[in-house]
């Protein structure tokens, strides 16, 4: 029993941080339909550069806002510079995105070798509490979920109580009719990618903060948000969560009750879900 | 020009190109070298190069009376890679001793290559699956460092006696590395009548280790856990996290410098735990002393001491220069003389002597250690105990030893 | 009309020159061009072709072709005789036949799971596919080994001579590799090739003529399973072993950006691409800084991406319409 609601426990606070990372890629996808390989890439990238400043200020927020900042410019740059030329061609910016992510994994390499790194998040949100039943929990664990819940609220009101909210959805339903209506689309896209990315940044020191960040850790995460946003469905704010939940859930009881093959249990419901319901639990049908 | 004559010319310029590799010159011996410069094994190919560039500047580039060229391919610890590049640096770039590779899926897919170039001498780099000199040895390949089962020797004795720990939990990477070194310490411990009542293997890949940590009974002495690099990091992380208050006995690469080098939380929790490995950082030796030394100075942004991948390529290009200084430099005759001057070299290291048993693989010392605090902060691993002479099959009859199985999941077991 | 014939002559005057210059490159290049990069480019264009063949002419883009050649290695490494045998194995000529049905079977089934979509939900089934075989070889040891997999595994030895030996074995790749290309240009100018070409420009079109779109589209994976199959046997043979990373996730994208690079648009691509990236893959690192070839890849592939859409075939086409060839 105590096995159980511990396992449990484990998948939704491990869901919670597949959903932070996985919110920015669904976000592209939904409106420019960008498969945004290069999310993994990113995602350490803001952990590199969130770990740099916040050792280099002693302060953990000022690095976590540093690597959502850092990342969101860098999404910015790469929406404006290149794929905006080939904008339309999905299956060339996948690949422009596979490309991107080699470059950038193999130059942070270079500049922070191959060493782990972790963050020191502050005491208050470290440490561990004595929960019913289970014992002792990490409080980090259950701080990542609190996160979750307060970005998905957030980005819930930003689509759907504000203006830019408004043009995004818009967009994702009829581009060229957004555009013909005046609205500076790829302006919107470059913002829309900037915000994705600034996510994925986040995500990076949050998710380093609860494990670690080092080489090999982007294809890791790339996987995962790709799992997770298949399933939920691409563009589905409420997709991705219930995604993130599914998956959380099977990949941590599964290790739990049968860890040999519990690897396999996420891309089984990934190919299920595809297999039956290509658009995702959530998406649309286009 | 139309397409099959520039075919024709893209041919004859690709030929010409190959011609354009530096002639062989009778003066330079040619090693080459495989490491891991990428994914997730980047820091420790980033130590055998250090430690082949120290041996070498150690020796002037030259040995016999001959220069030393050295070329370094990058493997990401994928075997099928790893050949290839061994295949590039024999076949193309025309090496006459290879040094490698680092991991151990690497090793056995090497020494498979190796059984096909008899005229060439590899030496391994750190790789440590048993199996590799164990079963169906190649004669042409020499390990100069301790293998994974080896590396645990002492450990399990040290925690039942002076620990007093009767029973165990195992936690640990579930692949063949894993069950070496599992298997290197529940042979002591089992022996000594210590009992293991669980033995969780999280499959590679894993990183949320937390699932594996709720299996770990609550009843159990210690928790034995295994893992490389990042995810030795990760585990203790989240286990600390937990705050559970169960000791940790760690496997070789959970206390290896590469870890113990990482700033993080889990730091100051991790002092005192007892493991072993075929180098430690306290060791008192002069001699071992020195050689810290010489790679603080020589390296000021690598790492707090050098770790045991440094080591084994340390070890393995000395051993290398060293044969070649005792033939005179002489590779003729298919290596012949130079391969029985390896076999029987008796190497001084940094960690005591070296020696190699009747399948080319190394005898040597082990050291039982405790992580410990220096009053900079940073962290080393001092030593306990020391083991001398460690040979392959830990002490016991080779027959015995083998009959046993190879390691698996469920072999040692001892509930 | 002799302009017609005059090209006919052009072409196949071309293709017994491409025929010399190929019989006569072992014997003038070191061993390490003959397998290392010839016979190789060989071995991973013919698994490419299978991505390529799907693509260009199924309109489908699958990642799940490496592991299809993963289903025939592992198959026949499992039969083969290697570095662990105990005890006998059957002989090496069931041994293949096992593997390649296997491995046609594979895509067959993998075509089945992947035929009711399309586009992005295609790749991202046949990926998860994929995935899927690449855990269960890496967790499962009493057949696939696990982590380590297989290795010391022997190719065939026919009349004394090892099918390994570099020159046949360069033979071996060249005489599968020509055999399979010659095989889809003649395919898809048979009815079964046209009617999948329908399908890919105009699927309801065809059906409305009465062409049953999905039989065909799995059929399609069949063919290119068989394709990939051959490629994986070859794969097997020249590394002798195979473990899961040879069937990762790396691996996967690997042949997807060779067919890129190549052209998706034609088989000829996925030959070149293969021979691009050996190229690069061996010697980027005598180009730049040691540790840095990777960023070199990667540039690379981005830059080729971005320039010509169609890969080099596509940029060949259009430097030839430029200089009026």
């Amino acid at each position: 029993m105590k096995l159980f609601i511990l396992a449990s426990l484990n998948g939704i606070t491990v869901a919670a941080l597949y959903f932070i990372v996985a919110i920015g890629f669904t976000l592209i996808f939904g409106l420019m339909r960008v498969i945004n390989l290069a999310h993994g890439s990113l995602y350490i990238l803001g952990a590199y550069v969130g770990h740099d400043v916040a050792t280099a200020t002693g302060s953990w927020y000022l690095g976590l806002a540093a690597g959502g900042a850092s990342v969101a410019l860098a999404g910015i740059l790469i929406q404006s510079t290149l794929l905006d030329r080939i904008q339309g061609q999905e299956m060339r910016q996948s690949l422009v995105a596979i490309g991107l992510s080699i470059v950038i994994a193999d130059l942070l390499l270079a500049r922070y070798g191959g060493l782990t790194y972790q963050f020191y998040p502050p005491e208050l949100i470290s440490g561990s509490l004595r929960l019913p039943i289970i014992g002792g929990y990490p409080v980090f664990r259950l701080v990542v979920v609190a996160a979750a819940v307060l970005v998905g609220i957030g980005l819930w009101l930003i689509v759907h109580r504000t203006r830019f909210g408004i043009i995004i959805r818009a967009g994702v339903d009829d581009r060229s009719m957004l555009a013909a209506l005046g609205v500076n689309v790829p302006l919107v896209s470059v913002l829309v990618f900037g915000l994705g990315a600034g996510l994925a940044g986040l995500a990076g020191v949050v998710g380093a903060s609860a494990l670690s960040v080092s080489p090999g850790e982007d294809a890791r995460y790339l996987l995962s948000s790709l799992v997770v946003v298949i399933v939920g469905g691409m563009g589905s704010l409420a997709g991705t969560a219930i995604g993130a939940l599914l998956i959380g859930l099977a990949e941590q009881i599964g290790l739990a009750y049968f860890p040999t093959y519990s690897v396999i249990v996420s891309f089984v419901i990934m190919a299920m879900v595809l297999a039956l319901r290509p658009q995702g639990l959530m998406g649309k049908r286009r | 020009m139309n397409r099959s004559r520039l075919f024709r010319v893209l041919c004859f310029g690709l030929f010409v190109c190959t011609l354009a590799a530096p002639a062989f010159a009778q003066t330079t011996v040619r090693i080459g070298a495989v490491m891991t410069l990428e994914g997730a094994f980047t820091l420790l190919g980033q130590e055998a190069v250090r430690a082949m560039e120290m041996a070498f500047e150690e020796a002037n580039y030259s040995a016999g009376g001959k220069r030393i060229e050295w070329l370094k391919e990058s493997s990401d610890g994928r075997p099928d890679i790893a050949v290839g590049k061994a295949r590039k640096l024999i076949e193309q770039d025309k090496v006459d001793i290879l040094i490698g590779p680092m991991s151990g899926g690497e090793g056995l897919a090497i020494k498979e290559y190796a059984r096909s170039v008899p005229e060439k001498t590899f030496i391994n780099g750190f790789s440590a699956a048993q199996e590799t000199t164990l079963v169906n040895p190649s004669p042409n390949f020499f390990r100069f460092n301790t293998d994974g089962a080896q590396w645990q020797a002492g450990l399990g004795n040290y925690v039942y006696d002076a620990k007093g720990y009767r029973t165990a939990a195992v936690v640990a990477g579930d692949y063949s590395f894993g069950y070496t070194q599992v298997l290197g310490f529940m042979t002591e411990f089992c022996a000594k009548g210590g009992k293991v009542k669980e033995k969780i293997w999280v499959p590679m890949g894993t990183k949320d280790f937390s699932s594996a940590i709720a299996r770990i009974p609550d009843n159990v002495d210690a928790v034995y856990v295994m893992f490389g690099g990042a995810d030795s990091v990760n585990f203790l992380t989240q286990y600390y996290q937990t705050g559970r208050k169960t000791p940790i006995i760690g496997g070789s690469n959970v206390t290896e410098q590469t870890v113990l080098s990482t700033k993080g939380p889990f730091q100051q929790h991790i002092i005192g735990v007892p493991s072993a490995h075929m180098v430690a950082d306290g060791i008192e030796d002069a001699a071992y002393k020195d050689y810290v030394a010489k790679y603080k100075k020589r390296f000021p942004d690598g790492l707090a001491a050098p770790s045991a991948p440094f080591y084994g390529y340390y070890v393995a290009t000395k051993a290398a220069l060293t044969a070649l200084g005792a033939v005179g430099g002489d590779l003729g005759g298919n290596q012949e003389k130079f391969r029985q001057a390896l076999a029987k070299l008796k190497l001084d290291t940094p960690t005591g002597p070296v020696s190699l048993d009747e399948n080319r693989q190394a005898i040597a010392n082990i050291f039982v250690t405790e992580v410990a605090q220096r009053p900079d902060g940073t962290l080393y691993t001092k030593v306990v105990k020391v083991m001398q002479g460690v040979n392959q099959t830990l002490g016991q009859p080779r027959d015995a030893f083998v009959a046993r199985g190879v390691p698996s999941r469920d072999n040692p077991s001892c509930p | 009309m002799p302009d017609r014939r005059k090209r006919r002559l052009a072409a196949a005057v071309n293709w017994v020159l491409f025929g010399a210059a190929v019989a006569v490159y072992p014997f003038l290049v070191p061993q390490f061009w003959v397998v290392n990069i010839g016979a190789y480019a060989v071995v991973l264009g013919t698994i490419t072709l299978s991505l390529t063949f799907l693509a260009a002419y199924g309109g489908m883009v699958s990642l799940a072709q490496m592991s299809i050649a993963g289903i025939s290695g592992y198959i026949l490494a499992v039969l083969s005789p290697h570095a662990a045998t105990m005890g006998g194995t059957p002989p090496w000529t069931l041994a293949l036949a096992t593997a390649l049905i296997g491995g046609t079977l594979g895509g067959l089934l993998i075509g089945l799971a992947a035929v009711r979509t399309q586009g992005i939900s295609l790749l991202m089934i046949t990926l998860a596919i994929g995935m899927i075989f690449f855990y269960l070889t890496q967790q499962n040891t009493t057949i696939f080994h696990g982590f380590d997999g297989f290795r010391g595994v022997q190719a065939p030895v026919i009349f004394g001579v090892s099918m390994r030996q570099p020159i046949v074995f360069y033979f071996l790749c060249i005489l599968s590799g020509v055999g399979l290309y010659a095989s889809v240009c003649y395919l898809v100018r048979t009815p079964f090739g046209l009617a999948l070409q329908g399908i890919r420009d105009n699927p309801r079109r065809l059906m409305a003529l009465g062409f049953w779109a999905g039989l065909h589209q799995v059929a399609a994976f069949g063919v290119a399973g068989f394709i990939a199959a051959v490629g994986g046997v070859l794969s097997l043979w020249y590394n002798g072993g195979i473990s899961p990373g040879s069937i990762g996730v790396t691996a996967m994208v690997n042949i997807l950006i060779i067919a890129v690079i190549g052209g998706l648009g034609h088989p000829k691509g996925a030959f070149i691409g293969a021979l691009l990236f050996v190229l690069v893959q061996n010697f980027a690192i005598d180009l730049v800084s040691r540790e840095r070839f990777n960023t070199l890849i990667g540039l690379t592939f981005l830059v080729i991406v971005l320039v010509s859409p169609d890969g080099l075939i596509g940029l060949w086409g259009r430097i030839r319409r430029k200089t009026g060839a």
